[in-house]
């Protein structure tokens, strides 16, 4: 990217994000909805447990990364069919300063929703402490930019945007429900935790809920980063490759392959894993170690 | 003179099974108003999305500036300015956020408080896209086609669905660019669009130019007949209209009958006595000067309107 296309990558975030700021949708579904969740699991699942709610926000800041994912694609499909990217092919810009302002945008606007859920769980909900912040910020950064790009993907496949809502109704559904973010994957049986070794966002929602709970280990963390790294740089080529700018230009069958290959980073992880990555049994050690702090702390708890 | 502006020549594009381009060639010469004039489906918005960069020929040459659209990128898209027929702004971007956005892309750019005065959008600077009339909204879509005070102004049909008096206003602009000596390349179905405004007029139909030259030229080249457009108590299917004195054809439309005559007077005087003759009765009369519908209806046998 030269200097040029950097500097209208930032012009372009700039006006995204205050355009952000003035959607009400889009405050509701990164600020509000969050917070939504964050609450309503703690007081249900955590109660007064620091160890699990720790563990909970791991999982709501994983649930708040993959909301990208979800936000982007729409943003961009609805641009496409409303004839305002169409405009903006006139100017001097390629597809990359548009993608990646997207995503610069949305990691900005979601970071201080991060940083809410945070302060919230640390001193309303006494977690007794900050967790792994070093380890948080950099899940967090790649993670927003690996979803980010998965929904770009999703934009530049789907020719409707009716098209593009069952997609991520689907893809978001097994992300919510297969990675750990909503239900702890150690209480998952063991096949359904084989298979979720093949998704981004196991890789993202395990790797926050050790970061949270300080149960992280450096090597791990890498491990998560990388994979979510190179999800990156595959998604980001795919989604720039099929970027359409009008409405009316359809995708072909055989361009939709190149959804395959975004995929592949993760399939080759996933078997790498499933063969001899020690994943799900890190996964079952600091879920029974966060079952052991709260045996610990209940009797005290009722003295 | 020097070498064309804008040069097209040979342009084919289909879509699926439709034809919308068979062989388009025209060229525009640096500071001219060149209008094409033809009903929807004619071709002119594939033309000009070609010229725009917007859209790949199967077949034929398309050049700007002497650059190729397509291929040479942000030294191409420095060079032109445009309206799009059917284009849009996010709902919740300002006027002026609008014209400051598009004015960073370039390198060399207008003055945005200029464009505002200039476009009378002075009062609408923090109104939301969404806020703004038709009018408003294309007064603010010409504005964003100056804002890097292009060589190349492209309009694809800037006025379809304004009323009259935004009408009249987007003209005064156009006259605008035509003092400041922009090339101006204007798509258009209203046939007084194009005899106000163009230098020279291609008239396009079905993916064609049909014919090409200043509007008084196409006006002549109807061979100067004035219409008469007459509606007769009966109706008459003998074709007597046709021989009557001074008429070169006639063709009877929507229970009316439009004549082309080259000796006004006489056609007139003949047919009122053919009326009487045949104890029929004339409800209305109207005459026309020769005009660009009466060449495009000699080239096509039809209204522009009609489609």
């Amino acid at each position: 990217m030269n200097a040029n296309a950097l500097t209208n990558t930032w012009t372009l975030t700039k006006i995204r994000m205050r355009l952000a700021m003035r959607n009400r949708t889009f405050l509701f579904f990164s600020l509000f909805m969050p917070l939504g969740f964050l609450f309503f699991f703690i007081l249900v699942f955590a109660r007064t447990d620091a160890g699990w709610t720790a563990y909970i926000l791991g999982a709501v800041l994983t649930m708040t990364v993959m909301g990208s994912f979800w936000g982007l694609s729409v943003q961009l499909v609805t641009f496409r069919e409303q004839g305002i990217l169409r405009r903006f092919r006139l100017a001097p810009l390629g597809a990359g300063p548009m993608l990646a302002s997207s995503i610069v945008s949305n990691y900005l606007m979601t970071m201080p929703t991060i940083a809410i859920e945070i302060l919230v769980c640390r001193f309303a909900f006494h977690m007794t402490s900050w967790g792994n912040l070093w380890a948080v910020l950099l899940l967090v950064t790649f993670g927003s930019v690996a979803f980010s790009s998965f929904g770009l993907i999703v934009a530049s496949v789907t020719n409707t945007m009716q098209e593009t809502q069952i997609i991520n109704q689907l893809i978001w559904t097994a992300f919510l429900f297969l990675s750990g973010a909503t239900i702890p994957l150690a209480r998952f049986p063991g096949w359904i935790q084989r298979v979720s070794l093949f998704l981004p966002a196991t890789y993202l929602a395990t790797g926050l809920e050790a970061a949270t709970t300080d149960l992280a280990v450096a090597g791990e963390i890498i491990t998560d980063v990388i994979a979510l790294s190179i999800g990156i740089l595959v998604a980001f080529e795919i989604s720039r490759r099929l970027f359409r700018w009008e409405p009316e230009a359809k995708v072909s069958p055989r361009a939709k392959l190149w959804v395959l290959a975004a995929m592949i980073p993760f399939l080759l992880f996933g078997i790498y894993e499933n063969v001899a990555g020690t994943r799900l049994e890190r996964i079952q050690r600091d879920y029974r170690i966060l079952q052991q702090y709260e045996s610990q702390s209940a009797p005290a708890q009722n003295r | 003179m020097g070498a064309p502006v804008i040069q097209v020549e040979g342009l084919f594009k289909n879509y699926g099974a439709v034809e919308a381009l068979r062989g388009v060639s025209f060229e525009v010469e640096e500071g001219e108003v060149f209008g094409l004039l033809g009903p929807n489906g004619a071709g002119k918005t594939s033309t000009v999305e070609i010229l725009e960069g917007m859209r790949t020929p199967d077949r034929g040459i398309a050049r700007v500036c002497g650059l190729d659209p397509e291929k040479s990128g942000i030294e191409f898209k420095e060079q032109i300015g445009a309206v799009l027929q059917s284009t849009s702004l996010p709902d919740k971007l300002r006027v002026q956020e609008a014209i400051e956005l598009f004015a960073q892309f370039y390198r060399r750019h207008a003055n945005t408080d200029d464009l505002l005065k200039r476009f009378q959008l002075e009062e609408k600077r923090t109104a939301f896209y969404s806020q703004l009339s038709g009018g408003q909204k294309q007064r603010l879509a010409l504005a964003m086609a100056l804002v890097n005070d292009p060589r190349v102004v492209f309009l694809d049909e800037p006025t379809a669905g304004l009323d009259p008096q935004v009408r009249r206003e987007i003209y005064d602009i156009i006259e605008e660019l035509k003092r400041d000596k922009k090339t101006v390349l204007l798509t258009t179905h209203y046939i007084e669009e194009a005899e106000r405004l163009c230098d020279r007029v291609a008239i396009v139909d079905h993916g064609r130019v049909i014919a090409l030259g200043t509007p008084r030229e196409l006006k002549h080249a109807s061979a100067g007949m004035t219409r008469i457009e007459v509606r007769l108590a009966k109706p008459i299917t003998d074709g007597a209209l046709a021989r009557l004195d001074g008429v070169t054809n006639c063709r009877e439309f929507d229970g009316a009958y439009a004549m082309h005559s080259s000796r006004p007077p006489q056609t007139i005087v003949a047919l009122v006595k053919h009326l009487e003759a045949e104890g029929n009765e004339l409800q209305s009369l109207e005459m026309f000067s020769p005009s660009l519908e009466d060449a495009f209806i000699e080239l096509t046998g039809r209204r522009l309107r009609e489609q």
